[in-house]
């Protein structure tokens, strides 16, 4: 059925929590059954333990589905790669917006974990994202785009991360704008562990895509980000006594930039 | 120049910091004539709202004399004298355009903070108070930083005294708004007002403006009780008297019309729902201590509102939603959306109608404001709202 909404993934996968994937559910297995082999010797303090964690593990292994990564809200499909989305409104028309997006090398100024994309052809272009461990890059291809609509791209084959993701324009009802919304995908190396890992190293790409969507709302709607970073306080007044010469305010200045007294 | 400073729980200080300066080209500098203590920093003091840092400037009720602004600033003037809502607001956004200036998109910083707390959503950012709302320095200070310039501020044109226009800035709206959305029918309705604190005090007045037919308000304290009166509210002391039972008393069995919960989260109270929201405050297992609450919809007469300025936290349990749903209530709450009052109230100031200095007991200089928190916290002194005067 279509829905005018988009509210469906149009990427046909439900997303319900964290699936492991075959090899993960293998080496879980393996794992429960070696610990309830342990189990079966030594006294009944030891036979618990090694037996009931090998139980869980075993029980992990056939259910497939990953607590640790579900608790942590990551999301994976059946297909297991790890999907991210989230939407916006923003009070400007969907074309302009569109065009923001559409100029590919702008994408790396939108979301802020690119690095650089190259525009190679039409079609073609080359990303580069600076991840958890080191630089990696990719061929990615445009495999939709409907002017004022939706973009979409994959990454081509032989990418280090398979990825691919669309963005969507639609006017708000009412008079609000546009309503964007952002979908990636990726496959985690590891699978759902390896996004676990990822997320414990800092890099959390829903917490990202979210920030990427207010800072772009903020710049069309103000022009400008709010922002308190270098205002005064009781911790400035302690860096100030430590450091004599303190940066002067960026924007017009002022007597009282310099610190003095008024 | 002077600030008062978050320093920890239960500890405020006096210090000198680095005066402030433009961070952008939408921002003034205003050199503070007046500022208060409002019942909302006592939250602050006591710690019970999360993501304060030690060195934090306090206070979001100030006013004063634009001393400096940025390029882009187009409406104000160095001169020009201001009072400034406790919110931020962006004034463009779509909560902005309908009027919801508290609930404002853009002015928050923080933004993920409030979103991972709140449900996806932040509100508007806040002077001095907390890095939730955003982290802005406060004014409680001899210069304060006022970001969109050209959304908040607001000229204060006539000869009124300080004192009269400064309430604008929260307490005097947040009453208003929680009255004038109680949908008053004048010469009919009867409204309640749980909390004589000086936001109680605006909204028992602001109802009678908008012609309840009485007012009926309900504390512990002798001087707030006293100071109701004298606008020519009831009163009932809930500790000398059973609520509930005096409120049908007073309403011939049909209970308010409507209900305004000035209190909130830190509500003092007995009974055994009291009792359950002191073990669960003290297991940090809930923020919030609702008997206010609880009293304000078990007494709310059939088809009335609940208007809720008082501030909560987090997740409420043992609410008696039976009793709402079984009379038919209207929940009214939020932060108030100053910018919208700014102007209406200021004509009724002006027109005589409201001398809001009358809540007034307390006047001091910045260097007093640590000892006047604790005055004003505890009620000594007949503390009911204190004013400081920063070059004092």
């Amino acid at each position: 059925m279509d829905n005018p909404n988009g509210a469906t993934s149009s990427m046909g996968h439900s997303t319900t929590g964290a699936r492991l994937q075959t090899t993960e559910r293998l080496l879980l297995a393996s794992l429960g059954l070696g610990l309830m082999a342990l189990g079966t010797r030594g006294g009944n303090v030891r036979r618990l333990a090694f037996g009931g964690a090998g139980a869980l593990a075993a029980v992990l292994a056939a259910r497939g589905s990953n607590p640790v990564a579900t608790a942590m809200k990551i999301q994976t499909d059946s297909s297991g790669e790890t999907r991210v989305s989230d939407g916006v409104t923003i009070g400007k028309p969907a074309a302009e917006l569109y065009a923001v997006w559409r100029k590919l090398e702008n994408l790396p100024n939108l979301m802020r974990h690119l690095q650089e994309v190259k525009v190679l052809d039409d079609k073609r272009s080359h990303w580069t994202v600076k991840g958890p461990l080191g630089e990696v890059s990719w061929d990615a291809e445009l495999t939709a785009d409907e002017p004022g609509k939706r973009i979409a791209w994959q990454s081509v084959k032989g990418a280090s991360i398979e990825n691919g993701g669309e963005v969507l324009f639609r006017p708000a009802p009412g008079a609000r704008g546009t309503e964007i919304v952002v979908r990636l995908h990726y496959r985690a190396p590891l699978g759902s562990t390896g996004a676990v890992v990822a997320r414990a190293l800092g890099e959390e790409p829903s917490q990202q895509l979210r920030d990427d969507l207010m800072r772009f709302k903020r710049e069309q709607e103000l022009g400008f980000h709010p922002t308190t970073e270098g205002q005064t306080s009781g911790r400035a007044a302690k860096q100030e006594s430590q450091q004599k010469d303190r940066p002067q305010s960026q924007p017009g200045g002022s007597a009282a930039a310099q610190g003095g007294t008024r | 120049m002077k600030a008062v400073i978050w320093q920890g729980t239960n500890k405020i200080g006096v210090e000198t910091v680095p005066d402030p300066t433009l961070l952008l080209p939408t921002d003034a500098i205003v050199k503070i004539s007046s500022t208060a203590i409002c019942g909302s920093d006592l939250h602050l003091l006591d710690g019970r709202i999360p993501s304060m840092e030690k060195g934090d400037i306090l206070g979001h009720e100030f006013m004063g004399e634009v001393v400096e602004v940025g390029r882009d600033v187009k409406k104000l003037k160095v001169g020009d004298r201001v009072v400034v809502p406790f919110n931020l607001a962006c004034g463009v956004c779509d909560p902005c355009k309908r009027g919801f200036f508290s609930a404002c998109d853009n002015s928050n910083p923080n933004h993920r903070m409030a979103e991972a707390l709140y449900g996806g959503v932040s509100g508007g950012g806040l002077f001095g108070y907390s890095h939730i709302y955003g982290g802005y320095a406060g004014g409680q200070a001899q210069y304060v930083r006022v970001p969109f310039a050209d959304v908040g501020p607001f000229k204060i044109e006539s000869d009124l005294r300080d004192e009269q226009v400064l309430f604008l800035t929260d307490i005097f709206p947040t009453g208003y708004q929680a009255a004038e959305q109680c949908g008053i029918m004048a010469g009919r309705d009867v409204v309640a007002v749980f909390g004589a604190g000086p936001v109680g005090q605006f909204a028992a007045r602001s109802a009678q403006m908008l012609g309840a037919a009485q007012v009926i308000v309900i504390d512990r304290v002798p001087e707030r009780l006293q100071m109701a009166e004298a606008a020519g509210a009831m009163t009932i002391n809930y500790e000398k008297e059973d609520v509930l039972t005096a409120l049908r008393e007073a309403t011939g069995g049909r209970g308010p019309d409507h209900v305004i919960d000035a209190v909130g989260m830190e509500a003092h109270g007995h009974g055994p729902g009291a009792l359950l929201d002191e073990v669960q405050v003290k297991a940090r297992i809930s923020f919030d201590r609702i008997t206010a609450l609880r009293w304000a919809i078990m007494s709310c007469a059939k088809g009335g509102t609940v208007s809720m300025p008082g501030v909560y936290g987090g997740l409420i349990d043992k609410l008696p939603m039976g009793a709402a749903f079984a009379k038919g209530l209207i929940f009214r709450m939020g932060q108030t959306h100053t910018h919208r009052y700014l102007g209406p109230l200021l004509s009724r100031i002006e027109a005589g109608e409201i001398d809001p200095s009358f809540v007034i007991t307390h006047r001091a200089t910045l260097d007093q404001a640590p000892e006047l928190y604790k005055t004003f916290r505890d009620k000594h002194d007949g503390c009911i709202k204190v004013v400081l005067n920063p070059w004092g």
